[in-house]
């Protein structure tokens, strides 16, 4: 088989497995998982050999895998998408087959199959647990199946499609189909538990908030394909189309054609990527299922965010010179930055294990948005890369803590204990080492570990690079941001794992099964060793050893191959002393804390998320229900409308009764009809007395009237 | 077999009539025969159709299969019909549609002979639209289209129907009015209503020349908002659209699915084939005007469909918001005629009117199905029905995301297509056209969340009120709509390059 047809084949396992489940198994829980996790390792398998040809080619960045057919037809020429696989997306692809094919495996345990159906389990709500008798008559509570088991693997599928598509796409309308497909699966997952008020309004919210994005989007691709005539990857990005576009000034804000769309196309991302303003779905997407959690924050939708902005990254510095950053770039460098720090503040006082990872999550886009904006893009596709694969770790392994939690709130049977409130836990250690040690890896990755870490690597390479472009701004709020991502990162693994039980659901908890540890330990693997493919070639001492592989691979795709940057001690320093330095105040402040109150960091703003939801609730939400349930559906259309409508019955009816009342019935019929018919009947009525019936009255008459008319006619006419 | 080929667009024409006129022998008591025969009946229409796109040449220019008969001789109006890629589209979302609006009232118990025949005289007055070239025709299709309706809602209706069909019927004939007078005035002036003879002639007009004591250009803008508000009124387009939510809701199931699915297509269609070819100045004139009312359409229709608690008034509010994009579509085309962008717009206007023919017949049916269990629309009486009706529910959800145009669905390439030929020439329209869509969102996601998610309400849950699950027969009127939306959305090739040749042959 070609590289080319493998790569068309790559997306289809997944959605040939979501009809399949829809359609015919979803009685059958075990046909449908097979059926899922079966596709996710075709897919798998598929983007291995991909990635392996890949490599395997020089120059893959000028003669990349690429295929397309027409698809449109529009006036003389057609509209065409196809698949591109050059070396970014050959490296994307690598971390999402892997990341996608292990969170279907961990979501095999996840969900407990294999364990009896619920006492009262609804579809529509999560598992509560099902009472087992054993052979000696005792009652157990034990952990029950999903009740909408093959639904998980039915929509997780569909997930998968659309970021494999999203990822392979030569255009950015197949693109944007990828991308809108994972805004439906995001809502449906995200309110897979749709019985649930909680989980009903996180999808919803996380819907439309990423639809605000999304619309913009839109705009920039209508945009793009009007300005160029197509929206195929490769065309748009010689330099003759980039100049044009780079050089064409719009009127708006002093932005080129293609600073313009940089923007409207990143507004996207902003949605997608959970950016500020408008992260605030993000943390609520904590709602769905964990492999949820673990799919949207590092294998698929968050990432496809930032993903689109590296696609876009030729256009996003078409007028860039090297020096002063674009009007575009510094946007998103902006909101790179301040969203990394703004998260990272809030992270450190949530009390939920999954909404730490949320906020962490936020705040790590954010270095990759701002590493962008800087130019510098092979650090931020390292920084996407590494994080995916230690944020699908900690997320697997949060997981895993809470699933060992409902473990010990079954065996006590006080449902009144949140299994994912961390100061519910501690010592978890020693319950479950497996889990233990991978999230202490992945926990490290993220604080940037230095040396053995990939986080560390990455991070290092996006401060570095920073720091020796002279973006000060943009160091400091970094280095900060890399400072509390440290904090508040060993603050979760104290509480989590280390001192002692602090409840006895704690003490009860329990290692999981194998489907949910293999993938902890394969992904634990990558946050460890996938840092060192990029190690930069200044670096110290260990500089040179291995190649800079990632640098030459993933800079291969740029037209112009990025230069490496000069070795500098001061980001070095900085990133090992944040990171060193967060971990053990981390430490040092949570090692002995037993109970929330001990807790400095409850701050209400913090703990409230600086109040965004409760803003956004007052500007736009109430406003938006007002405008159209009482603007536009009472006032406008019943009101204005309708009586303007209304008028016309009235009026018609009100001109045909005046015609009545006024004319038909004085005029036509009492004066004309009944007026001549009275004045007839009056004349006769009046003449009746002369009509005597007597001869000679008649003669009288007639004597006279001769007289009268001979007189008359005489004096008038004769004389 | 010759036959056929020679008379194929009058047999699709007129079958359905004679259907309805065997019908009207059948023994009134026999339901099931009837339904049967009826719906029979409307699927030789539909396979006539297939053959007629089978045969159809999208690359020849001009009207196809033409035939003429001759009709009113003395005022030169003949029965002219012919298709071409833009009515081709049409016909065959009218034939679809009637087969299955009439196997969704299969339940329909109330004086089955009436309502079939109605049915099918709708169809023939709907196809008469689409294939008239012949402007008297044509209107007289357009008024027979409306009597089948305003029975269908006045009879079959549900409480308010007596407002309701008084004003679809008195506001779509108060808009003809215009259209009539304008026609005679066409037909007066060339002598013939023949369309093929009326474009070139009248187009060839002197612009300079005096018309009626009026200059050119005063008659044909005159002439050209008389048509305006009559295709206006039946598209509908903001601020004529508040027939549209009470006709819709106080409609039976079947008839909200043909009045969605076509009969708000006839006013699009008015403007594709009568108000561009003869207006063009005119109307890239008044493109702004009309991109304007296609935006507050789309916007004020997204907002109001998001404000209703009635699940009903809150579909037909979203025909009002889909079919903003079709006149978008069109201002653009007449704004940019002849260039790149409004080919794309229009193409994007037509198959915008085919899919939404698609959603919002499939949406109304999951409406109707519902109600038909429930007794009511009322968005606040339903709530988690979704573990009781999860077939009905995963239908629900796929229609729900046609109609709010996700990618890999029938909608969105229109719509996209919409948008991107209006980006250049109605920038700012397009822009606030956004809002529309977003709020697009909101009611779909709005609709599905007071149905099927939440807590369940418990009084649908057990006894009487049992909510029972879609049955065979309702699968199978909603299955040909899935299969289309799923298709045209990820193969959209097929029916657009037939589209696209007659667009780029007109505009």
């Amino acid at each position: 088989m070609t590289t080319e047809t493998l790569i068309w084949l790559i997306p289809l396992p997944p959605l040939l497995a979501f009809f399949l489940i829809v359609l015919f198994t979803n009685k059958n829980k075990a046909l449908s998982h097979t059926v899922g996790v079966g596709a996710a390792f075709l897919s798998w398998l598929g983007s291995m050999i991909v990635f392996a040809r890949a490599i395997g080619v020089e120059h893959l960045g000028a003669h990349p895998f690429e295929s397309s057919i027409n698809w449109l037809p529009l006036g003389d020429t057609w509209l065409k998408v196809g698949v591109l696989v050059d070396p970014t997306t050959a490296a994307v692809l690598f971390f999402v087959a892997w990341t996608i094919f292990m969170i279907f495996l961990y979501s095999v345990g996840y969900h407990n199959f294999g364990q009896p159906a619920g006492d009262h389990d609804h579809m529509g709500l999560p598992p509560h647990g099902a009472t087992v008798t054993d052979k000696d008559g005792h009652k157990h509570a034990v952990l029950s199946v999903e009740p909408m088991y093959s639904r998980f693997f039915a929509f997780i599928g569909l997930f998968a499609f659309g970021m494999y598509t999203l990822v392979l796409s030569d255009n950015l309308l197949t693109l944007f189909v990828g991308w809108e497909i994972m805004g439906l699966c995001s809502y449906l997952l995200i309110g897979f538990w749709y019985a649930k008020p909680s989980a009903r309004a996180a999808g919803i919210k996380a819907f439309m908030t990423t639809r605000i994005g999304d619309v913009f989007m839109l705009l920039g691709i209508a945009f793009l394909y009007s300005a160029t005539g197509t929206l195929t990857f490769r065309e748009i990005f010689t330099e003759e189309t980039l100049h044009v576009l780079g050089s064409t000034p719009t009127g708006v804000f002093g932005l080129s054609v293609a600073g313009l769309i940089s923007i409207l196309l990143f507004i996207g991302t902003i949605g997608k990527s959970a950016q500020w303003p408008l992260h605030v779905w993000l943390p609520d997407a904590m709602e769905g299922p964990t492999p949820v959690s673990a799919m949207i924050h590092a294998a698929t939708m968050v990432s496809a965010g930032v993903y689109a902005v590296i696609r876009m990254f030729p256009l996003l510095t078409a007028d860039f010179h090297g020096h002063e950053l674009t009007t575009a770039m510094s946007v998103v460098a902006f909101i790179g930055a301040f969203t990394a720090i703004f998260a990272a503040t809030i992270a450190v006082a949530q009390n939920d294990i999954k909404r730490v990872l949320a906020y962490s999550t936020i705040s790590q886009l954010g270095f990759m948005i701002a590493a962008l904006g800087m130019g510098a893009y092979v650090a931020a596709v390292f920084h996407l890369i590494t994080h995916a694969f230690f944020k699908a770790l900690l997320f697997l392994g949060s997981g895993s803590v809470i699933h060992g939690m409902e473990h010990g709130v079954l065996h006590t049977g006080n449902h009144h204990v949140d299994p994912q409130d961390m100061f519910n836990m501690g010592g978890l250690r020693k319950k479950m080492p497996i889990t233990f040690w991978t999230f202490l890896i992945g926990g490290f990755a993220l604080s940037g570990f230095p040396i053995i870490t990939a986080g560390f690597w990455s991070k290092d390479e996006i401060l570095a690079d920073a720091f020796g472009h002279g973006h000060w701004v943009v160091f400091i709020t970094l280095a900060t941001a890399a400072f509390l991502t440290a904090f508040y990162t060993m603050r979760q693994i104290t509480l989590t794992f280390l001192g002692e039980p602090r409840t006895k659901e704690a003490e009860h908890a329990h290692e999981t099964p194998w489907t949910m540890t293999t993938p902890l330990v394969v992904l634990a693997f990558f946050a460890v060793t996938y840092g060192w493919v990029g190690i930069p070639e200044h670096f110290p001492l260990l500089g040179g050893i291995v190649p800079n592989w990632f640098h030459e691979f993933v800079g291969g795709t740029l037209a112009e191959h990025p230069e490496a940057l000069e070795f500098s001690w001061v980001p070095l320093l900085t990133s090992l002393g944040v990171a060193l330095g967060g971990l053990f105040f981390g430490w040092l402040a949570y090692r002995n804390v037993t109970s929330v109150e001990q807790d400095k960091l409850q701050i209400p703003f913090l703990k409230n998320k600086y109040y965004f939801d409760e803003a956004y609730d007052f500007l736009f939400i109430q406003p938006a229900f007002w405008f159209s349930e009482v603007f536009v559906s009472k006032w406008m259309d019943k009101g204005v409308i309708d009586s303007i409508l209304h008028i016309f019955g009235p009026t018609t009816g009100g001109i045909g009764s005046a015609i009545r009342n006024y004319f038909d019935v004085p005029v036509v019929n009492r004066f004309f009809g009944d007026g001549s018919a009275d004045v007839t009947y009056w004349i006769g009525k009046n003449l009746r007395p002369i009509q005597t019936g007597r001869i000679q009255q008649y003669l009288i008459l007639s004597m006279v009237v001769l007289f009268v008319v001979g007189g008359l006619v005489y004096f008038l006419l004769l004389a | 077999m010759d036959f056929l080929n020679t008379h194929l667009l009058s047999l699709i024409l007129f079958l359905p009539t004679i259907a309805a006129l065997v019908i009207l022998f059948l023994p009134s008591g026999e339901t099931k025969l009837l339904r049967w025969s009826a719906f029979f009946a409307s699927l030789i229409p539909f396979v006539l159709t297939l053959v007629l796109w089978n045969s159809f040449d999208p690359n020849k220019t001009g009207f196809q299969f033409q035939e003429t008969y001759p009709w009113y001789e003395a005022l030169n109006s003949s029965l002219h019909l012919g298709v071409d890629g833009i009515s081709l589209s049409m016909v065959l979302l009218t034939t679809l549609l009637t087969p299955l609006a009439i196997l969704a009232s299969f339940s329909v118990t109330d004086r089955v002979k009436p309502y079939m025949m109605l049915f099918l005289f709708l169809e023939t007055g709907m196809l008469g639209v689409f294939m008239a070239l012949d402007l008297l025709i044509f209107f007289v299709f357009w008024e027979i289209g409306l009597v089948p309706m305003y029975f269908l809602i006045n009879q079959w209706g549900s409480a308010n129907k007596d407002y309701a069909s008084l004003k679809f019927m008195i506001y779509t004939m108060g808009g003809s009015l215009g259209l009539l007078l304008a026609v005679q005035m066409l037909g007066v002036l060339f002598g013939t209503y023949d369309l093929v003879t009326l474009y070139e002639r009248w187009n060839a007009l002197d612009p300079s020349a005096i018309l009626l004591g009026m200059p050119v250009h005063t008659v044909k803008t005159i002439a050209f908002w008389a048509f305006t508000i009559a295709f206006a009124i039946k598209v509908p387009v903001w601020p004529f659209h508040t027939w549209l939510p009470d006709a819709h809701t106080e409609a039976p199931t079947a008839g909200s699915m043909i009045l969605a699915g076509v009969l708000l297509k006839l006013g699009a269609y008015g403007f594709l084939r009568l108000v561009l070819p003869f207006y063009p100045v005119e109307a890239k004139m008044f493109a702004g005007a009309l991109a304007f009312l296609a935006v507050a359409a789309i916007v004020f229709g997204a907002f109001a469909a998001f404000g209703q608690t009635d699940f009903k008034r809150l579909v037909a509010y979203s025909s009002i918001n889909h079919m903003g994009f079709v006149v978008l579509g069109i201002a653009a085309a007449a704004a940019a005629a002849g260039t790149a962008d409004a080919h794309i717009a229009m193409n994007g206007a037509v198959l915008q009117m085919f899919n939404h023919g698609l959603s919002a017949a499939g949406m109304f049916f999951m409406v109707g199905v519902i109600y038909e269990r429930t007794h009511t629309r009322d968005l606040e009486k339903f709530g988690g029905l979704f573990p009781l009706v999860p077939v009905y529910g995963g239908i629900l959800i796929f229609m729900s995301m046609a109609s709010l145009g996700l990618p890999g669905l029938n909608g969105f390439v229109s719509e996209f297509l919409v948008v991107r030929g209006a980006y250049p020439v109605l920038t700012v329209y397009t822009a606030i056209a956004m809002l529309g869509l977003l709020f697009t969102g909101a009611y779909i996601l709005k609709g599905i969340m007071k149905v099927l998610h939440g807590p369940m309400n418990e009084h649908w849950a057990h006894g009487e009120h049992k909510l029972t699950e879609i049955n065979t027969r309702e699968i199978l009127v909603v299955v040909p709509l899935m299969a289309l939306i799923l298709v045209i959305g990820i193969w959209p090739a097929w029916i657009l390059e037939v589209i696209n040749k007659a667009v780029v042959a007109l505009f």
